[in-house]
């Protein structure tokens, strides 16, 4: 499988969250509690018109002097009310934040857990920026979600059901007034909401490509000072500035729109308010206060509503996050660990059998077909062959990096998938063409293979290896800092340390990857010749793209179109017309210059 | 912790925004007279309000007699003030909106812009995230008080229309009022103070989780291979658990000042009610102004706190602005003369005595070279000797702290920008391609016929592969060529260098991932081409094609000579290229002795 499980997606919200919910216990846990909190805060809202309307009915009489008395001890009730509201808010707020951040960090760390144990042909699937996102800005939404949007949506929910109750113990007539208008406002906003998560759906994609064209001109940078190619990245990245900037100002355009609608609306209920509210009040429905308070009621309706779109975007954006980090978590990892019922292989040395073993990438052709080989313990073996012929793949199935489409590999006769990953990682290690190296220092990287190693192991693992001299050359040593990705080192000197690292891993089957592709001949032999000796006793699996490589060897696999076409020792196969002999004689020729293109070039001078 | 609201920080920031106000005065001035609209309107609508209730309402009430002109009337003002404040709402949120993009995309621009203009030496001092970040949330954070910024302007005017209106009605009440809104200030300030540097480590915490696992996620195959996955999982579960906690402590900051700030204004309407029924009963003040100061105060309660939304932006924004104004104000941009190389012919090539190195490495310590027009030069060495660099130094990529480079005889730094990159084409050891198609990443800027790239890709031995891509040349090759195999990149690269008719071409190990036949058939077509060459290489039969061989060993050139005069005088360099046959030849001895002893066992093994 190389796509993530993206069923999420096809899910309805509430079924997403839901199981959202299911993998989050610690914000489950006593979040009634919080809600109950977040209610009685929402309360808090209403005492200020409350206040207004006591006020004026019962303090200040339409005939005769305010009953000051009455008016002191309801503000200090109002007072002690938004006290206690606002202890409320407090806790809620504090209970909230430890909850969703404990049960999101979790939610992270998981993800991220499970992005390794996916098989390499599923992460090499996506793209890295991607992978990242999923456990940092997909989380970060729906904790923003939860903390602020979903919160504001208990509160304005709250604060519209407190509200209506309130007016309808007023008046059932103006609410209703009041509901007539807010209605079709609330509906309208819907539409409005759509229409700017979309406008911001687009500004977010135009970001990505305005990010991937400034990208370029900074990775690109030595490409497009030697071919002066300044004038046409400007013109890209200018353009993806520019179509940013646009959906920008569209979005913000209808945000700008929407935003102040609930103010006009608000206002005509107020003055629908102010005219039905007169008619009753002169009926005798309606007090003056009760009135007075109505107006300030409506208010409370503004807010609700001009945060609505912000809200339903953030649970769009929310239930998005979810989607993807749980697109994650349901992509079962296809290359998987037995776990604890697994085998685990005794240390010493290892012998590997290949049974009738074919292999396809998904939806694509076979690339190995049919090949049986076994691997004694102890041996040497080299695989060789063109480009595409399928050397890579034969590895990436030994070291079960991937499964095979058919077939078997037996490791000391167990099926690979059989055995533990924590001891199967023990003793098959693989070199890879391109050793990435983390951004610390050259010891620490080295180390990596063995943690807890001490720098006199190091550098004698390095001494073993015939890269004292190189050590010592630079000027610090093992506390050299590498780099992003290992970037100031040369690319000789990135696989170099890859190869120490796997060294100091101490496995007893050892496979190299064209390990060595990028170093010098002199120091390429004289790592051949210190693998030579550290290697005897195990066994090992390298992947040639010099053939001085396969001369030492104990056998030689000759990979042709995804088969094993020759196999034997060096002196056999060069002498025997076929596939090897072949690439034996082209690679002589490149590496001795004898036979190759002629010599020189005839100059004008 | 630096980001704190410091006077300085203060300083500095209102000098980001005078700068933000001077480069976009038009969009800021739109959107301060929309604010300042919107900001009168809402006294207005409080000053309305009262008098509905202090006209309309209250006599209605008690004379039991609707009046119903002046309750038309009144309904008219409040809609009246609502459409004018609505539009002043919608007038500043567009504008400032506008004003804070209009900014991104200007410095957008200009920062890269600048990496385009900087000289690759710059760029290697560098780390390509800090670039990338510079461009992107570095100008974004820069420019994030605009956003709130007419707001709060705008929240000025309304505070003294409001103080206004206040006095107006009676002053003892505009006492409560005045003592009221600087607290709300105040604290807001506090509120800020205290938050802003914990925001900005949850900030710095968020950035570390997303480079431990950008950097976990990109080494996924080394963390695999060598069974590290709980490891990384610890690493990462602890930068994880530092935001968590950074966050809660953020939480429980805004969780005890948000109440506190929201309850404020709540005391002070009841602060109104209370000393208002006094002022009342002395009849100082009516009903309507009653509720109109209490309706003022709860609309005031929301706005008043922008005045601290631009404040908490001020730090972030400093720290961007200050990155950003590093980038633009980098000096060292290439210097270049006025010089052209007009020749049709194969270029002359001479480098002296070039010293260079990157921080206090040392890479080249004199070294030199000269080709002669038409004829080849191969570079050879050990891993780590300076033969990239050299490459480098030979096209002008970087120039020399110490030595010269002449093209046709004229010092490369007298050259006319793009000069360099007429005459000569280097092919790096790492292949980069644009996110483009075969034809973009082949012409670049230039606009050439499909018989040249063809031709160009039929030397670089890449027509094959080419002709199989389902699109052809307008084939796009997404993020870096992925979908292509290494070899396959290099010849795309080394076509893109063919393609200009280059007069020297410089290949850095450019055909490393390439099978040595088809290496050949490249090397074979080189040959007839109308270039000089200079070819870094290991491979002996790509030394062969050279005319001389210059050896570098430890950045200084050793030896130089044909390559058999080489071989025969320097022990260093015939080891160096030798190394194979060498190792062949031992291989061979050994294998001789050990036939009669082992061989046939292992033979037996394998076949088993």
């Amino acid at each position: 499988m190389t796509v993530l499980n993206e069923t999420a997606l096809r899910e309805g919200a509430f079924a997403t969250l839901r199981r959202g919910l299911a993998i989050t216990p610690e914000f489950r846990r006593g979040i009634a509690l919080t809600i109950v909190l977040a209610l009685v805060a929402t309360a808090g809202r209403v005492v200020t018109p409350v206040a207004v309307q006591q006020t004026i009915d019962h303090g200040l009489p339409l005939a005769g002097s305010p009953d000051l008395a009455y008016i002191r001890s309801a503000v200090l009730i109002c007072a002690a009310a938004i006290v206690v509201t606002a202890l409320c808010a407090y806790l809620m707020n504090v209970r909230l934040y430890r909850s969703t951040e404990t049960s999101l960090a979790s939610l992270r760390v998981k993800a991220f857990r499970h992005v390794h144990d996916l098989s390499m042909l599923t992460q090499s699937g996506q793209r890295k920026g991607g992978l990242v996102s999923r456990v940092t800005g997909d989380v970060d939404q729906i904790s923003q979600f939860m903390q602020w949007g979903g919160l504001m949506f208990l509160i304005s929910a709250g604060e519209i059901v407190v509200v209506t109750a309130l007016m309808a113990v007023y008046s059932w007539q103006l609410t209703l007034v009041v509901w007539i208008a807010f209605v079709p406002l609330a509906l309208a906003l819907r539409h409005f909401q759509r229409l700017i998560s979309r406008a911001y759906m687009t500004v977010r994609e135009r970001m990505g490509d305005l990010l991937a064209a400034v990208s370029e001109s900074v990775i690109g940078a030595p490409v497009i000072k030697a071919y002066a190619a300044e004038r046409r990245t400007a013109e890209r990245v200018d353009r993806a500035v520019e179509r940013g900037r646009v959906a920008q100002k569209r979005a913000q355009g209808l945000v700008a729109l929407t935003f102040p609608t609930s103010e006009i609306v608000a206002a005509m209920a107020t003055a629908a308010v102010v005219a039905g509210g007169v008619l009753l009040g002169v009926g005798g429905d309606i007090s003056a206060g009760e009135l007075v308070a109505f107006l300030f009621l409506v208010t409370l309706f503004v807010s609700p509503m001009q945060q609505a779109t912000e809200i339903l975007n953030e649970a769009q954006n929310a239930i998005a996050g979810w989607r993807r980090v749980l697109g994650v978590l349901d992509t079962d990892p296809d290359v998987a660990d037995p776990g604890p019922k697994g085998h685990t292989l005794p240390r010493g040395p290892v012998g590997v059998a290949f049974e009738d073993v074919a292999f396809a990438y998904p939806s694509g052709p076979r690339v190995l077909e049919g090949v049986t080989v076994e691997i004694p313990p102890q041996a040497r073996i080299a695989v060789v062959g063109e480009t595409g012929s399928g050397k890579t793949t034969f590895a990436k199935l030994l070291t079960r990096l991937m499964d095979p489409v058919e077939g078997a590999v037996r490791v000391d006769g167990v099926p690979l998938h059989r055995v533990r990953f924590a001891s199967l990682r023990e003793r098959i290690v693989i070199v890879p063409q391109d050793g990435f190296l983390f951004d610390t220092t050259l010891g620490e990287n080295i180390r990596y293979g063995r943690p807890g190693a001490s720098d006199a192991e190091i550098v004698a693992a390095l001494g073993e290896l015939g890269l004292g001299d190189w050590l010592e050359g630079l000027p610090r040593g093992l506390e050299t800092p590498v780099g992003q990705r290992g970037e100031s080192l040369s690319a000789g000197e990135r696989q170099l340390v890859a190869l120490a690292r796997a060294y100091l891993a101490d496995p007893d089957l050892l496979v190299l990857d064209e390990a060595t592709s990028a170093v010098d001949p002199a120091t390429e032999v004289r790592i051949q010749r210190a693998l030579d000796g550290v290697t005897r006793g195990r066994t090992s699996v390298a992947i040639a793209h010099r053939l001085s490589t396969a001369e030492a060897a104990d056998e030689i696999l000759v990979f042709d179109k995804g088969r094993i076409v020759q196999r034997g020792h060096h002196s056999a196969l060069v002498g025997t017309p076929g596939v090897y002999a072949d690439l034996h004689t082209s690679w002589r020729n490149a590496s001795t210059g004898r036979g190759g293109p002629q010599s020189g070039k005839s100059g004008p001078n | 912790m630096t980001e704190r609201v410091s006077p300085q920080v203060l300083r500095e920031g209102l000098r980001v925004l005078g700068v933000a106000i001077r480069t976009e005065p038009l969009t800021f001035g739109l959107s301060v007279a929309a604010s300042a609209l919107y900001g009168g309107m809402t006294v207005a609508s409080a000053w309305v309000l009262g008098r509905v209730v202090e006209r309309v309402i209250l006599p209605a009430f008690a004379s039991g007699e609707p009046g119903r002109g002046a309750l038309a009337a009144g309904a008219a003002a409040i809609v009246a003030v609502a459409v004018l404040k609505a539009l002043g709402v919608a007038g500043r949120r567009f504008w400032a909106g506008l004003m804070q993009y209009n900014l991104q995309a200007r410095y957008r621009r200009e920062v890269t812009r600048q990496y385009l203009r900087l000289p690759l030496a710059w760029h290697q001092k560098h780390p390509t995230g800090q670039l990338l970040s510079n461009a992107s949330s570095d100008v974004e954070a820069a420019w994030a008080p605009i956003a709130p910024l007419p707001m709060a302007v705008g929240v000025v005017f309304m505070l003294f229309f409001a103080a206004v209106s206040i006095l107006a009605i009676d002053l003892p009440l505009a006492v409560v009022g005045f003592l009221l809104f600087p607290m709300i200030a105040l604290l807001n300030l506090a509120y800020q103070r205290v938050l802003s540097p914990k925001v900005a480590r949850a900030q710095q915490l968020r950035a570390e989780v997303s480079e431990v696992a950008h950097e976990s996620f990109e080494g996924g195959l080394v963390v695999k291979t060598l069974g590290r996955e709980a490891a990384e999982t610890e690493r990462f579960q602890a930068a994880a658990e530092r935001l968590r906690d950074a966050n809660i402590t953020v939480g429980r900051v805004r969780g005890l000042f948000d109440p506190v700030l929201e309850s404020l204004p709540r005391f002070g309407v009841l602060a109104v009610l209370l000393f208002g029924s006094v002022r009342l009963d002395a009849g100082a003040i009516n009903a309507g102004d009653l509720v109109q100061v209490c309706y003022l105060f709860t609309l005031l309660s929301w706005p008043v706190r922008s005045l601290g939304w631009v404040l908490a932006e001020l730090p972030r924004s400093v720290v961007g602005w200050n990155r950003v104004r590093a980038v633009l104000d980098a000096r060292g941009a290439m210097p270049y003369g006025e010089e052209s190389l007009d020749s049709p012919r194969a270029a002359a090539l001479e480098a002296k005595e070039l010293t260079f190195g990157y921080g206090d490495a040392t890479v080249l310590k004199g070294a030199g070279l000269s080709v002669a027009p038409g004829r080849t030069v191969a570079l050879v060495g050990a891993t780590g000797s300076g033969k990239s660099t050299l490459a480098s130094l030979l096209v002008r990529l970087v120039d020399p702290e110490e030595g010269v480079v002449r093209l046709d005889g004229v010092d490369v730094r007298e050259l006319a920008p793009g000069e360099v990159a007429r005459a000569a084409a280097l092919v790096p050891q790492d292949t980069f391609l644009f996110d483009d198609t075969v034809r973009g990443n082949i012409a670049l800027e230039g606009d050439l016929p499909d018989a040249d790239i063809w031709a160009a890709l039929r030397l670089a031995q890449a027509d094959g592969f080419v002709a199989g891509l389902p699109d052809g040349l307008d084939t796009r090759l997404g993020e870096r060529g992925a979908t292509l195999s290494g070899g396959q990149r290099q010849r795309l690269a080394l076509a893109r260098a063919l393609a200009r008719g280059p007069r020297l071409l410089v290949l850095d190990d450019a055909t490393s991932s390439v099978d040595p036949q088809v290496e050949a058939r490249i090397l074979g077509g080189l040959r007839d081409t109308e270039a000089s060459v200079v070819v870094v290489a290991y491979r002996k039969a790509t030394i062969a094609l050279a005319d001389e061989v210059v050896h570098l060993v430890r950045g200084r050139v050793a030896d130089r000579g044909a390559h058999a005069e080489l071989l025969a005088r320097s022990p260093a360099y015939r080891n160096l290229v030798n190394a194979y046959e060498n190792a062949e030849a031992e291989h061979a001895e050994e294998a001789l002795q050990a036939d009669g002893i082992d061989a046939d066992g292992i033979d037996e093994d394998v076949k088993a």
